[in-house]
């Protein structure tokens, strides 16, 4: 097909709306944008601002009829998308767009080796079978950077790690070599290091094939990396758009301003090394024993947590960062004795370990934690008064209801949620309210030390900023002490007084956050933070694959 | 606001996976927005509510059994005094008769007696109980339907009670089984019973069935592992001749055959809900609850059980059914409740030894046939109901 068009793919006034029973939902309310060849343009917004269902509008892959555009075209190639059949749309779908979703780990049939389905894509659209299809199969795995393809070839999905997986995505995608390649927050789900790795992949391969790619993102740092076009999205419409320079240097719009300046501010709590020892930990061991064979035979161990020792001082903040895999989240769990572990445990200067559940309870009190999902971490049957009163039920059983009543709306003042709201359900809140909610949860029993199990990671940018500065001004007025959980380079920056690299349940390096991020000594934490702060990849053999 | 949320950008409003917006619902208070939502969707299935409401109704006015069909009135007026004979059994003699026995209002003897001093009495609109024999049949019993009956038929029972026609007689609009017993009448109290015993057994098969999958769902490892080999030790025995074998030795009432059904028919929900609980004991919310010191017992009650009952609440109709069928098999067999009790497999079983007499069949057949229908339509709808993909977003 010769160029005759100037632009790849034009959408104009798209709208897109849900039928809800007898309700309607406007979910996208009159888009247009427009795709060069060879172009890359982002997609940026809070979940829920479209941004997905604007993507995916381009090739029906919504839940139609239940979805459907009141207003709107979209041309590729001069040839209007929005009318064709279902059977004209599966010859553009796979062939001249294709799409990485979010979720390697399910976007993949687990039941199919990785030769058989990227051959499924060569099969449809290029009719190859047998060598050819085998030789082309090699070509893209290669071209993927999958290390050895020829043994890669009869793979399942759950013998490749979440990069690889992603890899394969892309593979699948590029089978056909696509005009346009659709990413729908294709390394979200991935660590620091495997995003760097991916995005540099990408990036790549689209000038080496020259073709155009639609982005879709939360995060500002990969826009500003890859995208030549940015469109802004908030509650379903473009609220700005223009090349990504021009942004980045002046945003117009009120929303692109905020979003900017949404980076949490690094102001972690002060170092306290003469305060007294919270928590501390000795050698701890979590190790999960392998068993094979009828007699169940204790062969190995998978060693999530390999003799830690770790000390959190009163009113400091202890950051633990690491990939996913390395036994971070693990070791938050031991040391609030949720999981069982080898080691002493030592909490306000009580040796903790091997306590029974009854025995943990008075200390339970003092120590609390807040999840990664604020969707999985509230139960969806209770109401917010419900959720936040229950600790006090366990705690003070002799509490009046009054007194009750009055520490839940205390404590979701100081989260800064509105009291009024507490009879309503946790489905009727935002993640980042939800967030608050459980913060609530664990601060109306005033404990002395938190767990925050990655708390910002499942939320929006904007969110998580405001998330980062609640939970300084906490800490502060109630002088807690934090053992903070996360991937998230930046939001540990942000609120670290002390870091703790860890790997394959090991701890890498340990210090003060101020120095260890300005010269991290081993290779391993320079290449984490090259691939959080700047989306660059290492060299081979430092980081996961 | 203070300082800390300076940015004037509104939260985003909660999200479903597919990215649709839902708007924020107004104040709930008494029932849970969910729950609100589930009745739309059960109400939606237009057959099951409708099946729902009929069932309902049906069951309601099968509770007042002894108001619709009985041999006794349920208000009689003699000499200036009132009786409730429904409640209160009155022997003879207070009607002025001479023997000291309950009173048999059918009697004519009785009833001259009463409008001899004036009195009257107010009768349901069938005058049969289960158990009472129509002692003027026309034909030996089982008796058609009284609209079926040719004069020629009736002609000694109408001559005898100095009536002019069979339309005269008191109707058996259904006929009478083998004993002379009103179809109606059983029909109305078989429905009642089958009904009772089957929300009984269901109730309490539930009952000790989710308690036993929680235990073992909860608690997981020995405990699960014994368990799970026991119940599969315990559904490999054959139930229904254990059921034959048992109901032979002892004395077969209602509870009885209660317990001895409820020896199998408890196993019928453990799997489901010890998956719910495997899968639901590792959610983040009950992380959080063992965090804040809860102790298991209130984990399963409070935060683990609500999410078993979707999938238990769905079991309900359909082990309800199955459970009324059991007992209408065991009836049928002759090994289910005691000679005289109205059962319908009783019915269907007196069916089968008097094919001449095709309306005990029919009768019986469409019974049973549309109180198990009812409850398959019923159980679809409340699957409807709690199904996540109606009712999420």
């Amino acid at each position: 097909m010769e160029a005759s068009y100037e632009r790849l793919l034009e959408v104009k006034d798209l709208s897109v709306a849900f039928r809800h029973g007898q309700r309607e939902t406007l979910a996208v309310d009159r888009v247009s944008f427009s795709i060069k060849k060879g172009e890359t343009v982002a997609l940026v917004g809070e979940s829920g601002s479209g941004k997905s269902v604007t993507a995916l509008s381009v090739l029906k892959l919504l839940p139609y009829p239940a979805a459907h555009h009141p207003s709107g075209s979209i041309r590729f190639k001069n040839q209007e998308l929005l009318g064709l059949s279902e059977a004209e749309i599966r010859r553009v779908r796979g062939n001249d767009i294709t799409v990485i979703f979010q979720e390697p780990m399910t976007s993949l049939n687990p039941l199919h080796t990785v030769e058989k389905q990227i051959g499924e894509a060569l099969l449809l659209h290029q009719g190859l079978t047998g060598e050819a299809a085998r030789r082309r199969t090699l070509e893209l795995l290669e071209q993927v950077g999958i290390p050895d393809p020829r043994t890669r070839l009869n793979s399942y999905p759950h013998q490749l790690s979440g990069g690889q997986r992603q890899r394969v995505m892309i593979a699948i995608a590029l089978a056909n070599e696509p005009d346009l390649l659709i990413a729908d927050e294709p390394t979200t789900a991935l660590d620091v290091t495997v995003q760097a790795q991916i995005l540099a992949l990408l990036k790549e391969l689209q000038t080496r094939l020259g073709m155009a790619m639609l982005f879709i993102t939360h995060d500002l740092g990969i826009v500003r990396k890859l995208a030549d076009t940015v469109c802004v999205m908030k509650e379903g419409t473009i609220v700005e758009q223009g090349p990504a320079e021009r942004i980045f240097k002046s945003p117009q719009h009120d929303y692109t301003r905020a979003l900017l300046r949404a980076e949490p501010k690094p102001d972690p709590a002060p170092m306290c090394p003469h305060a007294p020892v919270v928590m501390e930990t000795k050698d701890l061991k979590v190790w999960f024993p392998i068993k094979r064979g009828v007699m169940r035979r204790i062969i190995g161990h998978i060693k999530a947590v390999d003799g830690v020792s770790v000390a959190v001082r009163q009113g400091e903040t202890l950051g633990i960062v690491g990939e996913s895999g390395s036994g971070k989240t693990t070791l938050g769990l031991a040391i609030l004795r949720l999981i069982s572990s080898d080691g002493p445990i030592v909490f306000l200067g009580s040796n903790i370990a091997g306590l029974s559940f009854k025995k943990m309870r008075p200390f339970r009190r003092h120590m609390q934690i807040v999840f990664q999902d604020p969707y999985g971490s509230l139960s969806p049957r209770m109401s917010v008064s419900d959720i936040i009163e229950e600790g006090l039920w366990v705690h003070h059983p002799k509490m009046s209801k009054q007194e009750r009543q009055q520490r839940v709306v205390r404590a979701l003042g100081e989260v800064g949620l509105d009291p009024e709201t507490r009879a309503r359900y946790p489905h009727e809140f935002s993640g980042g309210q939800r967030q608050r909610i459980a913060l609530a949860r664990a601060v109306v029993l005033e404990p002395t030390f938190i767990v925050l199990d990655e708390p910002t990671s499942a939320l929006d940018m904007l969110i998580q900023a405001q998330m980062v500065d609640l939970l300084r001004d906490l800490q502060r007025r109630c002088n807690l002490t934090y053992l903070f959980i996360s991937h998230d380079l930046r939001v540990v920056a942000a609120l670290a007084s002390r870091l703790l690299v860890m790997r394959h349940g090991k701890i890498m390096e340990e210090g003060p956050a101020a120095e260890l991020f300005k010269g991290p000594k081993s290779d391993y934490t320079r290449a984490l933070f090259a691939a959080a702060f700047n989306l660059e990849t290492s060299p081979e053999g430092i980081v996961a694959e | 606001m203070d300082e800390r949320t300076t940015i004037d950008v509104p939260e985003t409003t909660a999200q479903s996976p597919m990215g649709l917006a839902v708007l924020p619902e107004g104040h709930q208070i008494a029932i849970s927005p969910l729950n609100k939502r589930r009745w739309q969707s059960f109400k939606a299935n237009r057959r099951g509510y409708a099946a729902f409401w009929l069932f309902l109704v049906l069951f309601v006015v099968s509770l007042f059994a002894e108001f619709i069909a009985n041999d006794k009135p349920f208000y009689a007026r003699y000499d200036g005094k009132s009786y409730f004979p429904v409640f209160v059994t009155y022997p003879e003699t207070a009607f002025g008769g001479e023997f000291e026995t309950a009173a048999d209002y059918r009697d004519p003897y009785l009833q001259k007696l009463i409008a001899e001093k004036g009195g009257f009495m107010l009768w349901p609109p069938i005058r049969y109980s289960h158990n009472t024999q129509n002692l003027d049949l026309p034909t030996p019993a089982p008796s058609k339907p009284t609209w079926l009956l040719t004069e020629k038929e009736c002609k000694t029972v109408v001559e005898r009670k100095g009536l002019t026609s069979c339309r005269d007689l008191e109707y058996n609009w259904l006929g009478t089984d083998d004993q002379g017993r009103d179809v109606v009448a059983r029909l109305i109290y078989g429905f009642r019973i089958s009904v009772l015993f089957g929300l009984a057994l269901t109730l309490i098969s539930s009952v000790i069935g989710v308690a036993a999958g929680a235990v073992q769902g909860y608690f997981g490892g020995w405990t699960d592992l014994l368990f799970q080999r026991f119940i599969e030790i315990w559904t490999a025995i054959p139930a229904l001749y254990l059921l034959l074998i048992i109901s032979s030795v002892l004395v077969p009432g209602f509870f009885v055959l209660l317990g001895i059904l409820l020896l199998f028919s408890w196993v019928s929900l453990v799997g489901l809900v010890r998956a719910e609980f495997l899968r639901g004991r590792n959610f983040e919310y009950i992380q959080a609850a063992r965090a804040l010191g809860v102790s298991n017992r209130t984990i399963m009650f409070r935060h683990l059980l609500p999410n078993a009952m979707v999938a238990t609440m769905t079991f309900l109709p359909f082990i309800m059914s199955s459970s009324v069928s059991a007992l209408t098999s065991l009836d049928f067999l002759g090994f289910g409740l005691p000679p005289g009790s109205p059962s319908l497999g009783e019915m269907l079983s007196q069916a089968k030894a008097n094919v001449q007499a095709p309306w005990l069949g029919i009768a019986g057949f469409l019974t049973v046939a549309t109180m198990l229908s009812l409850l398959i339509f019923i159980g679809e709808a409340v699957r409807d109901a709690f199904d996540p993909r109606k009712t999420r977003g």
